[in-house]
């Protein structure tokens, strides 16, 4: 068997509370992905998964604490010093993030803004070098007429655009996994579509590890090759997505299932999911 | 150089979004007190004040008036330099005199905490009235009404408003020094609070409970006075207190350049104004109104900031 | 752009007739005599009568308004035939005290004030954004405390207190100053700096203090942001996270409170310059307060409103070019 692209055994992230306590928002977490593979986790706001895809950037909040293994191609990374973390973020590894507009500096250009990824990890490239490899990177996510717009701001993209752009960022190194927290979020029905297009076409290509965080199950199941979904921080199913739709042995997946509208649904009514995360902290909560 | 209008747009870059019926309530008023730094703060404001209030009695008890020359306790051969160290303090003079004149300096403290605060007070009251309700209308009527009061905000806030304050307080005829600092103060004071109103003011009346108020038939003054204004109170409480050091300031520095309080009435600005000429003399002179005018205005400052922190649903940074 | 700034002048000439307007209202029309006012404290019948005459005072208030924006751009002279004084363009007024225009007097004491205010900035500005980041970047250490508490005692203490403290510890009982004198940096650069270094340190401490409170606010916010985070998962190194991708966006409000704050110096500059003595502008104004010398005390307020309504066309201009989401666009 060869070495999992991604390993991640125990992983165990708290947060200290007010009271001098702890709250753990992810707990004894476990999960594998080959190399070229790919895996979605799947949860409500709340259940940890974004925090598990900041733990492997090395990118938590301050004050967070973190348990377990997470190795890459066979390498514990987790813990290890920023210095180094910084070698291997946005060059093995490379994020995309739910909201292209915020996630983009206003204050560069978008052109710049490519260079700079793949410039922090080739120190002897030159700036036109960078700058090739820019609007490359915009071209292989189709943005129309790349060498001219690499020159425009943020806010002059479309919300689309905006997300193929962050999506150039993490593909101008070439790294091995690309991790996306709920890419398409933000977006446009139709624009999801095309974005998640864009996302197998990669893969495609060049062979890129995917891991791909959402809320929605219906994402995952074009998407991914094996389904984590998770609720209150703790795996409660961990399953090749095919076996997952046809055969969910979770009553809380079988929920999550429920809630994913269906063109063949004979009830007309949306349902949702009553088993709620329990009290713990939310994403985003400090 | 007393107006800072920069550290109240730090306030209004942050100010909180009004939450419906988010009431300030007692949880937050006992955090506050147990907070050392605004205790500390409270407690020098109440002293100042009750000192404001009881000033004839405290000076009955100390023994001189604020206008009664001492010939004895100065050196007519020096040109009037206190007798004894420390400005002539000692349990005659208990802050020493001034020199020159003997006037008994804890007197002149006294009475000059009434004048400073008489007109701050007045000054923040007068301003709060006008920020709220040009405020209000502006953010709740929109359209003419808002063009108007907003440009004339704009007009306002443009300019260097220490030296147009010197300019009508120089050319206007030496009358109620007091009441027209108020005047002067306000008018150039009310558009940085009216601005932060304007604007919470336009996304609460956007809320659900003011559109059911307007289903429900509520007439235009109803609504922003029974369903705005109480929304607008930590904002407002905020924001006056952390002008109020701002006015005191002007005060004493519209004194200090002499078109504020006129001699003989004691304020502390003309005080330091006239202590220019013996600082390296008598230094206490200076330092001791310098020092209650710094405590004051910082203790306001203080109060504010922590009145922010707590006031914030959000938490405010 | 040319469309822009045409109307962005327009604009200005009109808030500049309104202050015009403004001031003669206040100087003129509210004043019960204003011939008696303007003669100032030592004054005598014949002066007032002379005062009287030269200035229209007779005219109906319309053709007085016109006559003194006439001045403004063309110059004027006040009175006719002996006793008439001549104001070259802009007549900002003339003073009676000490005969001579107001232009004259301000040019004449401008350098000093233009020094004081230029050292001042370049201190309060780099005083203001180091301290803002140390506290920002070293949040709740002592560093952090340390500096918030300078700053919180720069807002509160009132600048001509400061400015007596400084004088009295440094110069009467440390020596380590001389007194400010009036010497030029071309004389004696040594004590042209000695002389300055406590009025640009009183005039900054206030707004170092704004500053330093704005820019930790600014760069704890830009942190926070979602393109921080996208930086740092580019995998840059945390200089340049915080130089690029904080700082820029966290100081560019600071840069535009900048332009208004220098542009409305002359109000700090009354006070620190009294204070030290220094015969600038202020001073002058500051002494013609004392002397009541009202068209000093115009003349100024005048300048000094020009000086901010043309302030805050430069700051939105620079502020075009910090930030690319904003565009000039006619209002």
């Amino acid at each position: 068997m060869t070495t999992p692209l991604l390993e991640v055994q125990d992983l165990t992230i708290a947060f200290p509370t007010p009271g001098g306590g702890s709250a753990e928002v992810v707990s004894e977490l476990g999960f594998a992905l080959p190399p070229g593979g790919s895996l979605g986790i799947v949860g409500e706001s709340g259940s940890g998964k974004s925090m598990t895809s900041l733990a492997v950037m090395g990118l938590l909040p301050k004050g967070a604490r973190l348990a377990g293994r997470i190795r890459l191609a066979g390498e514990d990374i987790a813990g290890l010093p920023d210095r180094r973390m910084r070698a291997i973020r946005g060059d093995r590894i490379a994020m995309v993030f739910q909201d292209p507009l915020s996630s983009l500096n206003p204050y560069y250009a978008v052109g710049f803004q490519i260079e700079e990824a793949y410039r922090a990890h080739r120190p002897r490239a030159t700036r036109r070098e960078a700058r090739r490899v820019a609007v490359e990177a915009m071209e292989r996510v189709h943005i129309p007429d790349a060498a001219r717009r690499a020159g425009h701001y943020p806010h002059q993209f479309s919300g689309g655009m905006r997300q193929r752009v962050m999506i150039a960022i993490a593909l101008s190194t070439e790294p091995d996994l690309l991790i996306a927290d709920e890419p398409t979020t933000a977006l446009d029905v139709t624009v999801q579509a095309q974005i998640l297009a864009l996302l197998r076409e990669i893969r495609r290509d060049t062979g890129t590890g995917l891991v791909l965080i959402t809320h929605d199950l219906a994402v995952v199941s074009e998407m991914v090759d094996d389904v984590v979904v998770m609720r209150a921080g703790r795996c409660v199913e961990h399953a090749p997505v095919a076996r997952l739709f046809s055969d969910p042995q979770h009553a809380y997946t079988r929920a999550l299932l429920d809630a994913v509208p269906r063109l063949d649904d004979e009830v007309g009514e949306l349902r949702t999911v009553r088993a709620a995360a329990p009290d713990t902290p939310r994403e985003g909560e400090r | 150089m007393t107006v800072l209008p920069t550290e109240l747009e730090v306030v209004e870059k942050s100010a909180p979004p009004a939450t419906a019926g988010g009431a300030p309530g007692g949880r937050s008023l006992r955090a506050l007190v147990r907070d050392p730094g605004a205790a500390l703060a409270g407690g020098y404001i109440l002293l100042i004040v009750l000192m404001a209030l009881f000033a004839p009695l405290i000076v009955r008890l100390s023994g001189w008036g604020p206008y009664e020359f001492d010939q004895q306790a100065i050196d007519p051969d020096l040109a009037g330099v206190p007798l004894g160290g420390w400005g002539g303090a000692g349990a005659d003079h208990w802050f020493g005199v001034e020199p020159g004149s003997g006037r008994d300096i804890f007197a002149r403290i006294v009475y000059g905490a009434r004048v400073s605060m008489l007109i701050a007070l007045s000054a923040t009251a007068l301003t709060t009235l006008l920020g709220v309700v040009l405020g209000m209308l502006a953010g709740y009527f929109g359209g003419r009404v808002d063009w108007v009061i907003s440009r004339v905000m704009d007009f306002l806030m443009a300019f260097p408003a220490l030296i147009f304050m010197i300019a009508i307080l120089s050319a206007l005829p030496a009358g109620n020094r007091s009441v027209m600092l108020v005047v002067v103060i306000s008018l150039f004071g009310w558009p940085y609070l009216a601005r932060v109103v304007r604007g919470q003011t336009m996304s609460l009346a956007q809320r659900e409970f003011v559109e059911a108020a307007r289903a429900s038939g509520a007439g235009s003054a109803t609504i922003v006075f029974r369903e705005i204004l109480p929304n607008l109170r930590s904002t407002i409480i905020v924001l006056t207190t952390l002008a109020v050091p701002g006015y005191i300031g002007t005060e004493a520095g519209l004194s200090f350049l002499g078109v504020g309080v006129v001699p003989p009435t004691p304020s502390w600005g003309q005080m330091i104004a006239s202590s220019v000429n013996w600082y390296s003399v008598v230094p206490s002179y200076f330092a001791i109104p310098g020092a209650f005018l710094f405590l004051l205005v910082l203790s306001f400052t203080v109060l504010g900031d922590r009145l922010r922190a707590f006031l914030d649903p959000g938490g405010l940074r | 752009m040319a469309r822009y700034l045409l109307a962005r002048l327009s604009g200005v000439v009109l808030i500049l007739v309104l202050v015009c307007l403004f001031t003669f209202t206040v100087f003129f029309v509210l004043s019960p005599d204003p011939a008696v006012q303007i003669c100032g404290k030592n004054c005598n019948p014949e002066l007032i009568e002379r005062i009287r005459g030269n200035l229209g005072l007779d005219e109906p208030l319309f053709t007085q308004f016109t006559t003194f924006l006439g001045g403004l751009f063309a110059g004027r002279a006040y009175g006719t035939g002996e006793g008439a004084v001549e104001c070259a363009a802009p007549c900002l007024g003339y003073s009676f005290q000490s005969s001579q225009p107001v232009w004259e007097m301000i040019t004449e004491r401008l350098p000093v004030t233009v020094t004081v205010a230029v050292g001042a900035a370049v201190l309060w500005l780099l005083a203001g954004v180091v301290g803002g980041l140390v506290g920002a970047l070293r949040q709740g250490t002592w560093w952090d405390r340390g500096a918030m508490v300078i700053a919180l005692s720069g807002l509160s203490i009132p600048n001509y207190v400061f400015a007596l403290v400084l004088q009295y510890v440094l110069v009467v009982e440390l020596e380590w100053l001389p007194f400010p004198q009036a010497v030029t940096l071309a004389d004696d650069p040594a004590l042209w700096f000695q002389s300055y270094l406590m009025p640009w340190i009183v005039l900054a401490f206030a707004y170092a203090s704004v500053y330093a409170r704005l820019t930790r606010a600014n760069v704890i916010d830009t942190l926070e942001e979602n393109f921080v985070r996208t930086a740092r998962a580019k995998g840059l190194p945390r200089g340049q996270v915080i130089r690029r991708h904080a700082l820029r966006p966290a100081l560019t409000p600071v840069a535009t409170i900048f332009g208004m704050d220098f542009a409305g110096l002359l109000g700090g500059a009354l006070i620190t310059e009294k204070v030290f003595g220094i015969n600038g502008v202020g001073k002058m104004t500051a002494d013609a307060i004392g002397r009541n010398d009202q068209p000093v005390i115009m003349g100024v307020t005048l300048l000094a409103a020009a000086f901010v309504v043309v302030g805050n066309v430069v700051v939105d201009l620079v502020y075009t070019a910090l930030d690319p989401r904003v565009r000039l666009t006619v209002a």
